[in-house]
């Protein structure tokens, strides 16, 4: 009777994954730092200061890619509000970054500057906790989880879904943009928070400092990556993508889809918040522009370039957009949202599983032998309806033969 | 409920099972120790000979009556198949039997306990009803093997779920009902993939796995070559007495083979019951259907 061959659960990573991942680790980690701080500017090995302070902001976009993935690509849930949830992240470590200054201020005084400006006396109450590196780093995570809470708690309850939703998250981050904007708010207003000084009362701008953010970034996204792996592996996975797929079936199957859903917001909005933090001390300056609508959308074209539903595809994908924005803004500066736009109707268009489809469908056509986990590779095919069906049946039998 | 009612529904349960049927041999029948038994929470009381209860249910969309003062009750045990012309309400009544639509009035009890209507969607199926839909509804990104686990009757929280491993005793069930429903060597296909009668029959796999008291089946053989629709009317058969089985379907000769009593809806109340001989007999079953 039990003949039947069940398929296992398959590893985290597939062996080359590993390898490509402690190469990922040692370059973030190893190589970049001697490049840039050992081996001497004029060599062409080094990595300019310049280098350093654009890919470390190109992997906190990552962690955003890879967030939006999992709400996006994964539930189907199209957020275009992670744009707040960055700020915030942004905004708690820049409430402690602008204590770090101290008295080294223009104005010589205890209060942040702006505070000075509007002629404050003491510090508002959202400040009290700014001066603690521990209470910064606990709402870093605290302030954009508990506001994704509440905020998923109603919608998802309300059973708010797709395009009704993406509106009302860019309403969000557009509320929270004007609220941001407003001196009274106490966050520096639109000129925001800036002119760092330390860190853990370390200088800020030193290149070991800029070394070890850089660093530390990137262990962050490579250690959200490998968090993502496992939770898409593992069954919770399996129903975000059953309830992208059916959510009535998912009901009707046992499942409550709400605290799914919200679990996954939430997961989803601190990983932006954590990207934020990452990102203020490296750029130094945080503004309500962070929140502005655009970015927001960015990072879902971002996820769609690299290729939804693949947990790899995102990060590709902020890699090539940004560095491409961050080569066509100095070359072309007028046509910068016009390629994005177009990249983005593209994509769309043509690549509906994105670059990371693209190159399989390739792998596939030219029979060679997968170079992603098959789970992946199969995932990947499925993000998107619509794909030619050869292109599936490939994969599809590719898929058998590595689990059988 | 009156006790010629309960006496009928223990006459059916007993047929169900294949049991001789005698008045007062249910447990409840002829007696009135019923009264001091002790409720277990989530366990489903059949002890009055219904395991599906519906009375006077009504509910109205922008005016029109889709389901009119419905009552109906189904057996532990039955296979009861629902027949009628388009509208006649099935598909709202099996909405709102698994709460997805919320009657204006009425009462629909799941044993003689549990008050459907103060329950969610999610807790009906948990509670043990389980339900196809017309059109074949499987996660078509998800392989065939996942799609089963996902159905598996099991702690269906978020924190249960992401430390999920199946242990043996599943995955023989699983094994099972994929020997059951025939797609034992499309384990790692992608659902979307099947053929629309395999989709019929990874749904009922998927029903199966999640071991309901009661499974609702609209439509189940819709789209399926006659061998596999007389696969599927075997399958029911074998189903038969372990689960109650409530089936809306409009192949006639698919009823015939599976039938016993046959209940006919019509704008959204019983409009005849009996078996399937007596119903196409019946005047005004003949009249709904051919018109007048």
């Amino acid at each position: 009777m039990s003949k039947v061959v069940l398929p296992t659960k398959g590893p985290l990573l597939s062996g080359k994954g590993w390898t490509a991942f402690f190469v990922a680790l040692i370059v973030v980690c190893a190589v970049a730092p001697v490049l840039n701080i050992v081996v001497p500017a004029g060599s062409p090995l080094h990595m300019s200061d310049y280098a350093v302070a654009l890919v470390g902001k190109i992997m906190c976009y990552a962690i955003c890619a890879l967030a939006m993935d999992l709400i996006w690509g994964y539930t189907g849930i199209l957020s275009l509000g992670h744009g707040l949830f960055f700020a915030l992240g942004g905004y708690m470590m820049g409430m402690y970054l602008m204590r770090q200054i101290g008295r080294d201020g223009n104005y010589k005084s205890d209060l942040p500057d702006f505070m000075v400006f509007l002629d404050w006396k003491t510090l508002p109450w959202h400040w009290t906790f700014s001066d603690s590196f521990i209470a910064t780093l606990i709402l870093i995570v605290a302030v954009p989880g508990v506001i994704a809470f509440v905020f998923g708690f109603f919608a998802f309850r309300s059973r708010i879904k797709g395009v009704y939703f993406s509106i009302i998250t860019q309403a969000m981050t557009f509320a929270a943009m004007l609220l941001f904007f407003r001196n009274e708010t106490g966050f520096g207003g639109n000129n925001g928070f800036t002119d760092f000084k330390r860190i853990l009362n370390i200088p800020i701008a030193t290149q070991e400092m800029r070394m070890t953010l850089f660093a530390l970034t990137g262990l962050t996204l490579l250690g959200f990556f490998l968090f993502a792996r496992w939770l898409i592996g593992s069954k919770f996975g399996r129903v975000l993508q059953a309830i992208r797929d059916a959510e009535t079936r998912v009901m009707f199957s046992g499942y409550n889809p709400l605290p799914y859903k919200l679990t996954i917001w939430v997961i989803s909005a601190i990983m932006c918040g954590v990207a934020g933090a990452l990102y203020v001390p490296q750029v130094g300056i945080i503004n309500p522009g962070e929140m502005s609508a655009a970015n927001s959308i960015e990072i879902a074209i971002w996820a769609a370039v690299g290729g939804r539903a693949t947990l790899i595809g995102p990060i590709i994908g902020a890699f090539i957009v940004n560095g491409a924005k961050s080569w066509l803004t100095v070359a072309y500066p007028e046509y910068w949202l016009y390629f994005l736009g177009a990249l983005f109707i593209a994509v769309t268009l043509f690549l509906p599983n994105g670059i990371v489809g693209l190159v399989r469908k390739w792998l596939s056509r030219e029979k060679a032998q997968p170079v992603e986990p098959v789970q992946e590779a199969r995932r990947a095919v499925a993000a998107e309806q619509g794909v030619e069906p050869d292109a599936l049946k490939s994969l599809t039998v590719d898929a058998k033969g590595a689990r059988a | 409920m009156t006790p010629d009612l309960m006496d009928a529904g223990a006459e059916r349960a007993a047929r169900a099972h294949g049991m001789p049927y005698a008045s007062g041999s249910t447990e409840s029948g002829g007696r009135a120790a019923d009264f001091g038994r002790i409720v277990t929470p989530g366990e489903i009381d059949v002890t009055h000979g219904r395991i599906l209860y519906l009375e006077d249910v009504s509910v109205s969309f922008d005016g029109f009556k889709a389901i009119n003062k419905l009552s109906l009750d189904i057996a532990p045990g039955e296979l009861r198949c629902i027949i009628g012309p388009n509208g006649a309400g099935k598909t709202t009544m099996m909405d709102i039997i698994t709460g997805k639509t919320r009657p204006d009035s009425g009462t629909v009890f799941f044993g003689s306990t549990i008050d459907l209507l103060r329950h969610r969607e999610a807790d009906i199926a948990q509670l043990g009803i389980g339900r196809k839909f017309q059109k074949p509804t499987v996660f078509e990104h998800l392989t065939v093997f996942e799609n089963l686990e996902l159905a598996l009757k099991t702690n269906k929280g978020v924190r249960a779920s992401m430390l999920f491993r199946l242990d043996s005793a599943q995955s023989d069930r699983l094994a099972e009902v994929l020997q059951t429903i025939h797609l034992a060597d499309s384990v790692s296909r992608l659902a979307g993939n099947l053929s629309h009668g395999q989709k019929q029959w990874l749904e009922i796999g998927m029903l199966l796995m999640q071991d309901p008291k009661l499974l609702l089946l609209d439509e189940p053989v819709a789209g399926m070559t006659d061998e596999e629709t007389a696969r599927t009317a075997e399958l029911f058969l074998t189903l038969k007495g372990k689960h109650s089985l409530m089936v809306v379907e409009h192949d006639m000769s698919f009823i015939r083979t599976i039938s016993e009593i046959v209940t006919v809806l019509c704008d959204g109340s019983v409009l005849a019951q009996g078996t399937l001989d007596e119903v196409q007999a019946d005047e005004r079953v003949i009249e709904v259907y051919l018109g007048r």
